[in-house]
């Protein structure tokens, strides 16, 4: 096998060489912030190509498709693509939740089928949890799923779906029984072909004025019962395993990033670049944030330090969210009083400050305060989990 | 652009600032109490001393000077999870301003000085720092008070303040400008006169301090420490002041939030414990963040403090985020408490003042942010 230093400068060499620079329009910093069918081809293309050169499923069996070595050579090859600050790797569903599920717990039969097209991004995976009227009370979620012979007969809705209208398979929490004790026992997590009669896409548009999510309907629509993973009523536990790979708290991911994360150097240069940076009012704001992005980073150093967590265990990892997020909207609001006159543009206007990404990234900014559970959510996980505080509801 | 998150340091940990974390932790829990703090609030001398002799038994008041003056030879990195530990427990014990003057005679003391004070801090923890003066300033070089040189010494005039444990105190390192310069004395307190102290009414109940008159103290010409590192002297107290005591307020912070969880568990209003209310559930949430995010930043302050430029950056940034935790902290757990937090009988003043005295000392959250746009800008 190679060692991971080789296939480290391997890497380097390779991603010197192919990082595409400026396609020419505005790329998305986020998965879920795919628009257009432009970005979502490049971006499909690029993930492709980074797959078939060996640096992305690296550490995933080479019998499915994946490259055979261990987690840290997956590990080194994406320390580079962060380096090289490369294009997100899009199919982000199948690469951090659908593809380390399946290869955890899915048939010798699930995992030939799915997992070299997590890769390669033949085939795009979308999740399928949220429903209009079930968002933060995920475990009550109402799409039903009837057991008719070797099938499943689906009627319900899902919404807040990424990459919804290109999706092939969907992650779908359903509820097979609606007579359990409890709602969670309930569920169930089916592997969900999106293209067979009943599914229909409908796309949302963003507050930013973009597309990039969907509404997903379920009229009748009957899919192979062989997509159950685990047993009926188990689907709110694998659920959560899932949540658990994404947020890297289990190994398992193919690798690369899918969100790239706000560098308060960037809002720095944009004092300097507007001739504000030696004004002691904006200064004293950017030391806050100089702060705040420096206690986040070392947050994550320490969360690896044994000694240093042992009184909160769950802290650093739970908050981490939270902090992230929040702090991403903050700064990205930041930017746009830094614009004076300029602020009242907008994306495509010549006289917009950076092309308007920063009221776009400001706008796309609560995609990640409001999704994957709320920060009010968040603060109420991390009063319960981690303070010991009674349930709020 | 002057930020670079590398340049402003990692977050190590040695092994023995983790001993020191588990000694100290035990230690001090089993050695006080918050009951036996608020005993000793009434206290004169202020000073726990049982505890305090214990501290020099241990070696803890020399946990940062070097092993030749009988010192443990680490550094003020492992003096942190000590800081924190007493803090914790609001210990009345002078551990700041004994590693404090220790430091400073260490930088900018003569060998002599080193030789006779070092030893005798390291056994009894019994020096304090004078520096801060009436006008409430906190630009250590903007002082008033003088030394001139006579016929027998140095001639001392001005008034120093918040002189920490002046009573108990042995050795005292002091700050006065010979003509004009700002120079550090390191002298023996039985030079001072008793009517030349006066204790001070702090916020802080479980800090003593004294107003000194040094009008007429006259000092040995061996007391001057070595003026060409004066500068670097005073540096190193602003320093290591304002990172055990970023210590010291994480400590306290931890023990107000876990004090205000434990009320909201066990009050109940309109039928339910008040901790599932989400006013005070995400307030007191916000709160532990806040001290998450700032004790990261004190264990890298502790791990880069000996680096040139990154160690001032990173001290002054726990500084910021200490201060910003506690004050937060223990002003919400007074509001929380509701009624009872109006007391003088709740906890939670205790800690609110605490984070007032701190934020009086060597640097507020402005003080700190002014110094830092002058090092990440200029």
């Amino acid at each position: 096998m190679i060692s991971v230093e080789d296939f480290a400068q391997d890497a380097e060499k390779w991603f010197a060489e192919h990082t595409p620079r400026d396609p020419g329009f505005m790329l998305p910093l986020t998965f879920m912030e795919v628009g257009t069918d432009q970005q979502f081809e490049f971006l499909r293309n690029w993930q492709r190509q980074v797959y078939e050169a060996g640096f992305l499923g690296a550490a995933w069996p080479s019998e499915y498709g994946g490259g055979g070595l261990t987690d840290a050579h997956q590990s080194a090859a994406t320390k580079v693509m962060r380096a090289h600050n490369v294009p997100i790797m899009m199919n982000t569903i199948g690469l951090s939740w659908a593809g380390p599920l399946i290869l955890d717990i899915g048939s010798e039969a699930h995992k030939k089928k799915y997992i070299k097209g997590i890769l390669s991004a033949d085939d795009i995976w979308c999740q399928g949890f949220s429903e209009p009227e079930n968002g933060s009370d995920l475990g009550n979620a109402q799409l039903s799923a009837v057991r008719d012979g070797d099938d499943y007969i689906l009627n319900g809705s899902k919404i807040w779906t990424t990459h919804g209208h290109y999706g092939k398979y969907m992650i779908l929490l359903a509820r097979t029984n609606p007579d359990a004790p409890n709602k969670y026992a309930g569920l169930s997590f089916i592997l969900t072909p999106m293209n067979v009669p009943g599914v229909r896409t409908q796309k949302i548009r963003k507050l930013t004025g973009e597309h990039g999510f969907t509404q997903t309907f379920f009229e009748d629509a009957r899919v192979p019962a062989d997509g159950l993973m685990g047993a009926e009523g188990m689907g709110w536990k694998i659920a959560m395993q899932t949540l658990e790979y994404e947020r890297g708290a289990r190994g398992g991911q193919a690798g690369g990033y899918s969100i790239t994360e706000p560098d308060p150097l960037e809002i720095l240069n944009l004092a300097r670049e507007s001739g504000q940076i030696d004004d002691p009012v904006v200064q004293d704001d950017l030391i806050d944030f100089i702060i705040e992005a420096q206690s986040l980073n070392l947050n994550g150093q320490r969360a690896k330090i044994g000694a240093l967590v042992r009184d909160n265990p769950a802290g650093l990892p739970l908050m981490d969210k939270l902090a992230k997020t929040e702090f991403a909207r903050e700064i990205n609001q930041y930017a746009l009083t830094l614009q004076g006159t300029r602020s009242a543009y907008y994306v495509d206007e010549p006289n917009a400050v950076d092309g308007g990404w920063w009221h776009r990234s400001y706008l796309n900014a609560f995609s990640a305060t409001i999704g994957g559970g709320t920060s009010q959510i968040q603060r109420n996980i991390i009063g319960e989990h981690v303070l010991g505080l009674p349930k709020s509801y | 652009m002057s930020f670079d998150p590398q340049a402003l340091g990692r977050l190590g940990l040695t092994e023995e600032q983790v001993e020191l974390m588990d000694v100290a932790e035990n230690f001090c829990r089993d050695q006080t109490s918050i009951a036996a703090v608020r005993d000793m609030i009434v206290d004169k001398s202020g000073l726990d001393r049982a505890a305090h002799k214990e501290l020099g038994q241990m070696g803890w008041f020399g946990i940062a000077i070097p092993e030749a003056y009988g010192g443990v030879g680490l550094s003020l990195a492992e003096a942190v999870p000590v800081a924190e530990q007493i803090g914790r427990r609001l210990m009345m014990v002078p551990f700041i301003p004994a590693t404090v003057a220790a430091q400073a005679i260490l930088t900018g003391g003569t060998p002599s000085q080193k030789e006779t004070y070092l030893p005798q801090i390291v056994e009894h923890g019994c020096a304090s720092v004078a520096l801060l003066e009436p006008d409430g300033s906190f630009d250590l070089t903007a002082i008033e008070a003088s030394a001139i040189l006579g016929a027998d010494g140095y001639k001392l005039s001005g008034t120093k303040t918040l002189v920490e444990n002046l009573d108990s105190a042995k050795i005292l390192v002091l700050s006065a400008k010979i003509k004009g310069a700002v120079r550090l004395f390191v002298m023996d307190t039985r030079l001072i006169a008793e009517t030349a102290m006066r204790p001070e009414i702090l916020i802080d109940e479980t800090k003593r301090a004294y107003t000194l008159t040094l009008d007429n103290i006259t000092l040995p010409e061996s007391a001057l420490m070595d003026e060409s590192k004066a500068a670097a002297a005073l540096q190193r107290i602003d320093l290591a002041a304002n990172l055990l005591a970023s210590a010291e307020q994480l400590g306290a912070a931890q023990a107000c939030i876990d004090y205000t969880v434990d009320y909201l568990k066990t009050r109940k209003q309109f039928g339910k414990l008040i901790g599932s209310y989400q006013a005070l559930k995400h307030t007191i949430v916000d709160a532990y963040v806040g001290y998450e995010k700032a004790r990261s930043l004190l264990y890298a302050a502790a791990h880069s403090f000996e680096e040139q430029g990154k160690g001032e950056i990173a001290t002054r940034m726990a500084a910021v985020g200490a201060g910003r935790a506690l004050s937060f902290a223990a002003d919400r757990s007074i509001q929380f408490h509701g009624g009872f937090g109006f007391t003088y009988d709740c906890d939670a003043q205790l800690y609110r003042r605490r984070a007032i005295f701190h934020d009086s000392l060597f640097g507020n959250t402005r003080w700190h942010k002014k110094k830092l746009a002058a090092l990440l800008f200029n």
